[in-house]
């Protein structure tokens, strides 16, 4: 083992390994950070160049751009509330409200130096704990995976605090949308009228561009009538990243726990980064000291968002080296890659092929200190986009959610969804609907949906349903916790209230 | 100075989304005319070899294999584009309506291209218009279950599923597709009663059953291959005994009349000329009879094939035809 450490170290720094893998970060981020082009895409365009390489430049490389490709998503999340991947939907939440304050590099160098954190531990996780960790990816059934999506819709409560009955309504509307397509049980058309391209289902990212981006792309545009041409200044300060660096050092347990929870949410197939950051960002708010400040620009939320979904990377590894199961769509094309490169998933990967696996796995977590430093060095530069006259910038955007939800799935009904969904977004913003729920519902409707009916059949052959559902140990922790999610809102007014009533009494 | 910066910033991401947006329109024209005796005019451009599904899976597992010998082979670039959706059938109803030039193919997959017009009238194309040029790859469908299952053979599973009707729960992919259809004929040829559990795919499916959440499995056999040695396959679906599992029956020992199997092929629009048609035939001809990817293909759990466009079509016809009447006797 520590032989193999060594030996990976070495590969690591070899020039030629170390350039491809830098390269391929940077390319990463840059792909990450413009809206409908994934890290799914970008892997799938490079596997071919790969080929000729060896398997270590390779699946460095392709490593490196999966890490890049997330923290790029928090860019334009950032800077022009449009998460650049699906992952980035909790960053716009604080990141963009800081960026009108002017203080876009504080939130670039927060996402940056969290994705950082969250990268390495989560590579470090992979490294030391995968042979515990994969039995946990296995304990997810159908049972499970119905609950993680009750769970999950709970974050609601946290998300519009301010406002439930728009979020549960938003979140009913995200829930009928995932329903738009082929029913994944019984494959009946549902909500297709007539158009066989719906069939397939609203993709997310067309959603997430439709939502996010036009929307404010619109009031852009409409602020430029009252004299005003850009979406907010930066101007650039001394010293902001080592500021606030010091700042999140201050935070260890916020860090600790979006980690955590990037890690173990990347570990169960299927969930991805946007429910990983997603879910940190609901717990950073709950446990803070000051969660009315949460949603009006706090580097606390967009170091939740960040740091998890750059943890969830190395989770979403654990299924696929040791089991064949891609974690998320981008693992999937890497392990297209690792069987072209002759290599099978599963025990040989660290045995035979040792050497190239923990390669593999330190490298992620050296990329992660790399696209640490471009964070750093690049905020000022990525920070004076916004600077950029809106007249400029809004023709700019559309041209790039056009392109970006055309080649999600070479489909221009993409196209077409997106502006009908922008045009909607729009008009709910003008009532005060909040997009966040939408996108979660619609995340969590197919988990939700999959995870009822199976385990319905599985209750049929079992003679019992309800030992399906309510008997098994992980989904009675997760119904305890959607319970818990759920009443927050009651419990935490109990507790300000009774904090209150003590004040009074000592000051009485 | 600081505006200099946002231009050039500007001008790079401007010059990646078009790159990676329009990748499939970005084409690099041939240095050098390549001397073609037996077809000089086609190809004269980049070809597009449309996977109707995500990257990752096999059938891009298999086109990415291929690409680098087609380019060879035709002396022009092959860009692979992925028209995910409705299990394929966005990029097959694409493929019946794109251009018939020879410039435009879709890997096909067997059964889907018969289920799926089969089940529902809106699935936007129909399987005669599937115009196929050659099948290069199947995997056999196998019924296996975990080592540490009581089922040591397919008769104790047969026997016990005959006192328990309902009571064995099996995970597959999709409800009426290739898996749930190989349940369907296992149920009627061997007179029991089983509880299908259909998964989106396989690697929920994998994950389900490695997790002891079902019984048993419907896997195609590169999934068994790759997790043999926690499984035990209790059949499979192939005409002889496979290598890789030679202590498993085949379907057809145990006496039941299925060939259980996904294959895959490639397919042009309805209308391409006969001529284009026979130089890509060649091209995947040539590489599906290479022994060393046949080789690689078997390690990897892929059955090669190689049939031509006119054997192809013949297939397909034929397994047309079994497959709906199995289809007929489930709506009964």
């Amino acid at each position: 083992m520590a032989e193999m450490f060594f030996s990976a170290l070495v590969h690591i720094f070899q020039p030629f390994n170390f350039l491809f893998m830098t390269a391929g970060v940077t390319l990463g981020i840059l792909v990450g950070c413009l809206p409908g082009l994934t890290a799914t895409m970008a892997l799938a365009i490079l596997v071919p160049f790969t080929f000729t390489m060896e398997a270590i430049p390779a699946l460095m490389t392709l490593g490196g751009i999966y890490s890049g490709a997330m923290y790029g998503g928090s860019i334009s999340a950032i800077l022009v509330n449009t998460p650049g991947t699906p992952s980035a939907i909790a960053t716009t939440f604080d990141g963009f409200p800081l960026t009108k304050k002017g203080m876009a590099e504080h939130a670039l160098v927060t996402s940056a130096f969290g994705s950082s954190i969250g990268g390495v531990f989560g590579a470090l996780c992979l490294l030391v704990l995968t042979p515990l960790l994969a039995s946990v990816a296995l304990k997810f059934g159908p049972p499970e995976y119905f609950w993680m999506a009750i769970f999950g819709l709970t974050i609601i409560a946290t998300l519009s605090s301010k406002n439930m009955v728009k979020g549960l309504i938003g979140g009913a509307v995200g829930l009928m949308i995932s329903t738009i397509g082929l029913s994944p049980v019984g494959g009946d058309s549902r909500f297709t009228f007539g158009f066989y391209g719906l069939a397939a289902g609203v993709n997310l990212i067309v959603a997430l561009i439709g939502f996010f981006c036009i929307p404010e792309v619109l009031a852009m545009v409409e602020k430029i009538t009252k004299e005003r041409y850009k979406i907010a200044e930066y101007k650039p300060q001394k010293g902001v990243p080592l500021k606030v660096i010091k700042e999140l050092l201050k935070k260890p347990i916020l860090l600790l726990r979006s980690s955590v929870i990037g890690t173990f949410v990347g570990i169960v197939p299927g969930a991805g980064g946007n429910i990983a950051s997603l879910v940190s960002y609901s717990e950073a708010v709950r446990w803070s000291k000051k969660p009315e400040e949460f949603g009006k620009g706090i580097i606390d939320g967009v170091a939740a968002s960040e740091t998890s979904n750059n943890a969830e990377v190395g989770g979403s590894l654990v299924p696929l080296l040791t089991l064949g199961i891609p974690g998320a769509p981008p693992a999937a094309v890497i392990l297209g890659a690792i069987m072209l490169q002759g290599m099978v998933p599963g025990p040989e990967l660290f045995t035979k092929y040792g050497e190239i696996t923990y390669t593999f796995i330190l490298s992620l977590a050296v990329a992660n200190i790399i696209m640490g430093f471009i964070g750093f060095y690049g905020s000022k530069f990525f920070a004076r986009l916004i600077n950029i006259p809106v007249n400029y910038l809004a023709p700019l955007i559309v041209f790039m959610s056009i392109i970006g939800s055309y080649s999600i799935r070479n489909n221009m009904l993409d196209v077409v969804l997106m502006v009908l969904f922008g045009v909607i977004g729009y008009l709910s913003r003008k009532l005060n609907f909040h997009p966040g729920p939408i996108v979660l519902g619609m995340i969590l409707g197919p988990f939700a949906e999959n995870g009822l009916v199976q385990s319905m059949l599985m209750g049929r052959a079992e003679g019992s349903i309800w030992k399906v559902f309510f008997t098994r140990p992980i989904s009675l922790v997760l119904i305890i916790l959607a319970i818990i999610s759920a009443l927050w809102p009651f419990i935490s007014e109990w507790r300000r209230n009774k904090a209150e009533k003590g004040r009074l009494e000592t000051n009485a | 100075m600081r505006k200099n910066w946002s231009l050039i910033l500007l001008v790079i991401l401007l010059s990646i989304t078009l790159i990676a947006g329009c990748g499939g329109a970005k084409q690099e024209e041939p240095k050098k005319e390549e001397p073609k005796v037996e077809a000089p005019k086609y190809p004269e451009k980049s070809i597009t070899y449309v996977i109707p599904f995500d990257a990752g899976g096999q059938s891009d597992v298999e086109a990415r294999r291929q690409q680098p010998h087609l380019e060879k082979f035709l002396g022009q670039k092959v860009l692979i584009e992925y028209k995910p959706g409705a299990g394929g059938a966005v990029g097959w109803t694409e493929l019946t309506r794109a251009k018939p030039d020879g410039y435009y193919m879709t890997g096909m997959n067997i059964p889907h291209i018969i289920l799926q017009p089969a089940q529902r009238s809106d699935a936007g194309y129909k399987t005669e218009d599937i115009n196929p040029v050659a099948i290069f790859q199947a995997t056999p469908i196998g019924l296996a279950v975990l080592n540490d299952s009581p089922f040591q053979t397919i008769d104790e599973f047969i026997a016990y599923a005959k006192e328990n009707p309902g009571k064995i729960t099996i995970a597959g992919s999709g409800t009426l597709s290739g898996h749930d259809i190989a349940r369907l004929q296992l149920e009627k040829y061997a007179g029991i009663k089983t509880e299908y559990i259909p998964f989106t795919g396989a690697a929920p499916q994998l994950q389900a059953f490695l997790g002891k959440h079902t019984m048993a499995i419907l896997a195609n056999s590169n999934d068994l291959v790759q997790h043999k040695d926690k499984i035990r396959v209790l059949a499979f679906g192939s005409t002889e005994r496979y290598e890789v599992f030679p202590d498993s029956p085949t379907f057809v020992e145990k006496g039941f009349d299925m060939l259980p199997s996904i294959d895959r092929g490639v397919a042009v629009p309805p209308g391409t000329p006969a001529d284009v048609i026979k130089t890509l035939e060649a091209a995947f001809m040539q590489i599906a009879n290479d022994p060393d990817i046949k080789k690689q293909m078997i390690e990897q759990g892929f059955v090669p094939k190689a049939m031509g466009q006119e054997e192809a079509k013949a297939y397909i016809e034929k397994t047309t035809k079994q497959y709906l009447e199995i289809l007929a006797e489930v709506k009964k």
